[in-house]
């Protein structure tokens, strides 16, 4: 760090804050300290009335020792979706506010955000969007559901799977602090050097982007373990690896993915992190550094990171269209294999990301080549779900909607990446609004309709009521008709040359692209919308939505417990016997017993995981700030709170037979057959 | 099934099914007699100056370092093919194809671009590798 | 009550519930592994940087100028006894001699403090003559991928001694003997990685 950043004051001031002063509060009356300033109120008020609401209420003994210190899977699975439907708001309103400067900075017209303000948006925009939505938003899904279709009681690593949420839980309040308390980055998601490098970025952004990931990632890393082992050692007795669903292989193929991906993440920003604290010269211009190797490492990280964000929809895909055809699904085996190749395969093809920065042919070739082949074992699977619902009896509900929708959208957006992956077109279309429009093709395409599918898909199943479908569908039509309207107009203005991460134009031949952006992004807004109202109104009839535990006759294991499942999952550990464990047990006449149980072993709630989060955060923000003497005490607060965690040797509870029989008994005798499907 | 009254079996290492594979004194004794050889060359090879040729030594020093790397692994770590079911193996061996991959490509990807900058400015960041 | 049904194949009765709770397996081992694997990772970042910035020395000090190889053959030979006098401990450990792993382990924890002691000594050294971490990019990445070993090593140490102290209170529980095997693991791992920064960085890179 640079002696210059430290503020001029006395020494004792700069010792016990750090850099922290009164200029770091957006106190001033600047266009953009107004935009924050009206910002804070609004989510001062907001947090404000729900805080107050949970005092009244007297819910905080319920929050702590039923939501925030709870090792249960289902429970963190639930908080991570609400982490990502909160951030997916920020990220979103980041996009507003780019698409609505877009539309009208035109000339002399500099629209409402200078360039250094703007820039945050699009670095902010994407990091949140990647790192705090969609990876929340699947590891949820995930968390939730995986254990259930195996048949377990929970994950391998209960503990490890709290304290994981926490990690996430405090870089995302880091990310959100740098909104009112100093500036946020402003080198774009990937945080490239030499803007990155602290010459150039010498205020706290680019470290607040920093530890804000960084803190998150170290949550995946432990979370891709716990799922690791928890397919491997932990599947219901007779249940193979090709016995089960196949949203359980994307969770293990996914987890594998994390497992070897993220550490080059870690490592890239381990080394920038130094240069800017320690002065090393890794990626300097000089003293023999070389900015290529952050670029390197980081996509060597960010290329498998994007089939982390998909393949867990995949699986999600896979289960919706197999139980809304009311068929198994096709081509099992293929399906499996497709989806370990694109695991290998995206190890493979990280240099696409930057074809023009003087690889030579050789090297472009290559990467060129495995770029168009990874394509291949995507086709096998989009075949495989057409052909489960050839000959099928598709019920269009609305996770079917949204499966439809991905398989369109996202079949257009592979092909632009294709397209991109000719070395010698992505010299005009690299860093191209073609880009912009291509990724997030298949990323809204991909992801965002898979994890809309799954919420829609398994709400159910977490809440005991269905989704409202009226607003369900249309939050979909939004979402499908929003994003053509958005992203349509970039795939245009890419392939005229147009730039991304421009705040004004000069051209105003552009301008009606934009606006149609502008308008694409409306209506995705009143898909949102439309969501959100969906959760409310749902709530408001869940007696009148009500549903036993299987409302759609599933065929996984999920659906063979109550809705919502009790703490233990299944009151006995089920045997599998075929692939499509439950439709197997419904065709054999399978009637669910309501006596003779066993105690069942479940591990206590603890704090350790929320404590070691909080201090993880609180030493990140010292570390932003300088804060030396806050970081050195909360880093050893995590040591010795890790260190007194490991002296509790009495970690599991049971559930007594009273307890289990109470509940079995009380869901109710259902037998095997379809609680109504929905349609 | 409290901590205490498993702690028998525990240390004896029989009460799980799938469990890593026990050393003994002999595979520790081997283990560090084939290491510390495996040590003493390489040393013995630059200090003594053996090797008139950068090349050579350093492919020499290279392969006996992935030796004694498997000679860790099976005499310390206890790996083989039947610890945990084979996920031990199996792991291992995708870390290692990652790696060979990952990092071959990573340094025939710098090296090109390097190569590839305008001469004046190759002295100052990196030198021409391997081969001198 | 129909809660068996019957295969239609072999007409043997299917059940589709286990009526005792299955054995756990515990997972701690497996998971350990596939951390040291991401570790793996971490570290092949780094010596990717000694590929690439082996000889970028800025015009500053060299390999061959600052690396103390005598220095290096102490403290290899310091880890690789360590390896072993640990793998001693894990052998009394399975004999249930609570006496002899304790006694293994203190010189396994004793050794490896030595061992960071002598690198810490080696670096401050390097910084005094103006061969720090900032002075050129293969000086940084150096003390990085070094200092990182090291930073493993001391919480290696930290965590030898908190085991240390379960064991002497609590003995050989099952926890305390998963917790050692996974220290064991953790241990032989670092003495590896030494493997490839003894060969690579300090022998290969006094060479270039």
């Amino acid at each position: 760090m640079l002696p210059e950043t430290m503020p001029h004051r006395s020494a004792i001031l700069n010792d016990i804050f750090g850099r922290l002063q009164a200029s770091s509060f957006p106190l001033g009356s600047d266009g953009e300290d107004r935009i924050v300033q009206i910002t804070f109120l609004v989510v001062a008020l907001i947090g404000l009335a729900i805080l107050g609401w949970v005092t009244k209420k007297k819910k905080w003994g319920y929050l702590w020792n039923e939501w925030f210190t709870s090792v249960d899977h289902k429970k963190i699975g639930i908080m991570y979706m609400i982490l990502a439907t909160v951030m997916l708001l920020r990220g979103f309103s980041d996009a507003i506010m780019m698409r609505s400067q877009q539309a009208i900075a035109f000339g002399s017209n500099m629209g409402y955000l200078p360039p250094h303000h703007y820039d945050q948006i699009f670095t902010a925009h994407g990091t949140i969007m990647i790192f705090f939505v969609a990876m929340s938003y699947i590891v949820g899904l995930m968390n939730y559901a995986m254990p259930l279709q195996i048949g377990s009681r929970d994950v391998a690593f209960p503990f490890l799977n709290n304290m994981s949420f926490w990690f996430t839980f405090g870089g995302m309040v880091l990310i959100m602090l740098s909104l009112f308390v100093g500036t946020f980055s402003t080198a774009g998601w990937m945080g490239y050097p030499p803007v990155s490098e602290i010459q150039q970025s010498p205020g706290t952004g680019i470290d607040y982007w920093i530890w804000g990931v960084q803190i998150a990632g170290i949550g995946t890393i432990l979370t891709a373990i716990n799922f690791l082992v928890t397919i491997i050692k932990m599947r219901a007795p007779g249940m193979t690896f090709m016995k089960m669903p196949m949203f359980t292989w994307t969770t293990f193929c996914t987890a594998g993915l994390m497992l070897a991906a993220f550490p080059f993440l870690t490592a890239s920003l381990l080394l920038l992190t130094l240069d800017r604290y320690l002065g090393t010269h890794f990626f300097t211009t000089g003293m023999g550094g070389n900015l290529m190797m952050y670029i390197n490492l980081f996509w060597v990280w960010g290329h498998p990171e994007v089939y982390i964000l998909v393949i867990p929809l995949y699986g999600v895909y896979s289960e919706i269209v197999a139980t809304f055809s009311k068929k198994p699904l096709f081509g099992y085996a293929s399906m499996v294999y497709a989806t370990v190749a694109i695991m290998i395969l995206s190890y493979l093809v990280w240099l696409h990301h930057f074809f023009t920065m003087g690889s030579g042919p050789s090297v472009n070739s290559f990467f060129s080549m495995t770029t168009m082949l990874i394509s291949i074992p995507t086709g096998v699977k989009i075949f495989n779900w057409l052909f489960t619902m050839y000959r099928g009896r598709v019920q269009m509900t609305v996770p079917m909607l949204w499966t439809l929708g991905f398989i369109f959208t996202f079949s257009i957006g592979g092909l632009t990446g294709v397209m991109l992956s000719v070395a010698p077109a992505d010299m005009l279309l690299h860093n191209s609004l073609f880009l912009v429009a291509h990724f997030h093709n298949v990323i809204i395409g991909g992801v965002v309709f898979g994890i809309f599918a799954a919420i829609n898909y398994w709400y159910p199943k977490a809440f005991g009521y269905r989704l409202n479908e009226f607003w369900g569908k249309l939050c979909f039509w939004c979402w499908q008709i929003g994003f053509w309207v958005a992203f349509g107009p970039l795939y245009v203005l890419g392939l005229m040359g147009v730039t991304r991460r421009l705040s004004h134009f000069d051209d105003p031949s552009l301008q009606i692209w934009f606006v149609i952006a502008a308008i694409g992004a409306f209506i995705i807004f009143i898909g949102i919308l439309a969501f959100i109202v969906q959760l409310v109104v749902s709530y408001m009839h869940r007696e009148e939505l009500a549903c036993g535990n299987d409302p759609y006759d599933g065929r996984t294991l999920e659906w063979a417990t109550s809705s919502p499942p009790p703490a233990y999952n299944f009151a006995f550990v089920p045997k599998v016997h075929d692939r499509d464990a439950w439709t197997d047990m419904k065709e054999h006449g399978y009637e669910r017993p309501l006596d003779g149980f066993n105690p069942i072993h479940m591990p206590k709630n603890t704090a350790s995981g929320l404590v070691i989060g909080v201090l993880t955060c609180v030493c990140g923000f010292a570390l932003i700030w300088y804060i030396w003497w806050l970081a050195a005490l909360t880093f050893l607060g995590v040591i010795v709170t890790a260190i007194y965690h490991s002296f509790n040797y009495e970690r599991e509870g049971h559930v007594s037979v009273d307890e289990v029989r109470q509940f079995e008994q009380k869901t109710g005798n259902w037998k095997s057959d379809v609680q109504g499907a929905a349609a | 099934m409290s901590q205490s009254s498993s702690s028998h079996n525990a240390a004896a290492g029989h009460g799980d099914g799938m469990q890593a594979h026990q050393g003994s004194l002999r595979s520790y004794l081997t283990g560090f007699v084939l290491a510390a050889i495996l040590t003493i060359i390489p040393f013995w090879l630059v200090m003594g100056h053996a090797f008139s040729s950068t090349k050579v030594a350093t492919f020499v020093i290279l392969a006996l370092a992935v030796v004694q790397i498997f000679v860790h692994v099976i005499y310390f770590l206890h790996l083989d093919f039947r610890s945990e079911g084979g996920w031990n193996l199996m792991a291992f061996v995708f870390t290692a194809v990652m790696l060979v991959v990952v990092l071959g490509a990573s340094v025939w990807v710098m090296f090109t671009e390097n190569a590839l900058m305008m001469p004046a400015q190759m002295n100052s960041t990196m030198s021409v590798p391997i081969s001198r | 009550m129909n809660t068996t049904a019957v295969d239609i194949a072999s007409n043997q009765p299917r059940e589709y519930f286990c009526r005792t709770e299955p054995q756990a397996h515990n997972g701690s081992l497996l998971g350990f592994w596939f951390y040291l694997m991401n570790d793996c990772f971490i570290f092949s970042a780094l010596f990717a940087c000694v590929a690439v910035f082996g000889t970028s020395f800025a015009g500053g000090p060299t390999a061959a100028e600052v690396l103390d190889l005598n220095g290096l053959a102490v403290n290899t030979a310091l880890l690789l006894v360590s390896s072993v006098t640990f793998g001693f401990a894990m052998l009394a450990m399975a004999r249930q001699d609570k006496r002899g792993t304790l006694t293994w382990l203190a010189v396994s924890g004793v050794l490896a403090a030595v061992f960071v002691g002598l690198e810490i000594h080696e670096f401050v050294g390097m910084i005094a003559e103006g061969a720090g971490p900032e002075r050129s990019a293969f000086l940084s990445t150096f003390f990085t991928l070094v200092g990182t070993h090291g930073l493993h090593v001391t919480l290696g140490v930290l965590w030898l001694i908190v085991l240390f102290t379960q064991v002497v209170r609590f003995g050989f529980t099952e926890a305390n003997v998963r917790r050692l095997r996974c220290l064991s693991m953790f241990w032989h791992f670092l003495d590896l990685v030494w493997v490839g920064v003894f060969s690579y960085v300090y022998l290969i890179g006094v060479l270039r």
